[in-house]
């Protein structure tokens, strides 16, 4: 990754010292990191969309202000977060929100959905479009404080340390919320992943 | 130590990324080895990242990438005819 940085690094340079249009390439690997952080936010397409825009603009203004103490990438992340917190609560009012994520986080019973006669599901099982959509619906369910940080880990794939940086919260609140995050999905998509398997269990077994 | 299946699902996105330490992990997996239930819902949590992680499962919307890259042209246009604002 250490060359990714490099190339970054001469990038940002030359965008400063001038050359402004490779701010295109600086930021086409992140584009999609960018609208899905928005989305896991404002949860619409249209915001998120708006909010990416936004995003970039927004770092293209302050490009100069990036220190490089912080990957690039999460920098970009943290204005995402901001543009998206931003657009939210103009659309509910803050403390409405907060209020129901504080209840919602301590709420809940995070422990996994045993699954009976379960094996390893078929791999063309994962390629089916209803589970893609079952998926998509509970990440949207689940309470934003665990949303988000699903979203940056195991969507984007950022790291513990840069989720913890982009949230403004630290790696241990990361963990305990992806753990929830994740145990709530499983626990919602546990019905859908079981429909898989007496087929499966039918092909291999002779009727008596 | 003898790990009972609340341990392991206390455990289980930890042990998915890696990270909790040598002798915990030996734990785990010796655990596993006997036991389906957790087997099972390891596996079912590990294809729900795999699922998640595919880009195909969030899709970004038609034409994002151009209106993007559209609206930044626009903004350095303008950047350039008045530097002296924003
Ligand atoms: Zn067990």
């Amino acid at each position: 990754m250490r060359t990714t940085e490099t190339h970054e690094a001469g990038l940002i340079a030359r965008v400063l010292a001038g050359e402004k249009e490779l701010f295109h390439e600086l930021i086409r690997p992140y584009e999609r990191m960018v609208y899905l952080t928005l989305f896991s936010i404002v949860k619409n397409e249209a915001e998120a969309g708006d909010g990416a825009q936004q995003t970039v603009i927004s770092a293209y203004r302050h490009l100069a202000s990036f220190r490089g103490d912080a990957k690039f990438s999460t920098w970009l992340a943290t204005i995402a977060i901001n543009e998206g917190r931003k657009r939210l609560r103009k659309a509910k009012g803050a403390a409405e929100e907060s209020l129901k994520e504080q209840a919602a986080s301590h709420e809940g019973d995070f422990t996994p959905a045993p699954l009976t006669d379960w094996r390893e599901i078929p791999l063309e099982a994962l390629e089916r479009k209803e589970l893609r959509e079952a998926l998509r619906v509970a990440v949207a369910e689940l309470p934003g404080i665990y949303r988000q940080v699903f979203a940056l880990r195991d969507l984007e794939e950022l790291s513990v340390e840069e989720t913890a940086q982009a949230l403004g919260i630290n790696p241990g609140a990361v963990k305990v919320r992806l753990h929830r995050a994740r145990i709530m999905l499983q626990k919602r998509l546990v019905p859908f992943l079981k429909t898989t398997a007496p087929a499966r269990r039918g092909f291999f077994r002779r009727a008596p | 130590m003898k790990l009972n299946c609340k341990h392991v699902w206390e455990h289980i996105s930890e042990y998915i990324d890696d990270t909790v330490d040598a002798k915990l992990r030996e734990d785990i997996e010796r655990h596993l080895e006997h036991c389906e239930i957790c087997s099972a819902i390891l596996d079912s949590t590990r294809n729900i990242l795999v699922l998640t992680a595919d880009d195909r499962t969030f899709e970004l919307p038609v034409g994002y990438s151009e209106r993007l890259h559209e609206r930044l042209a626009k903004e350095m246009e303008n950047s350039e005819k008045d530097s002296t604002k924003e």
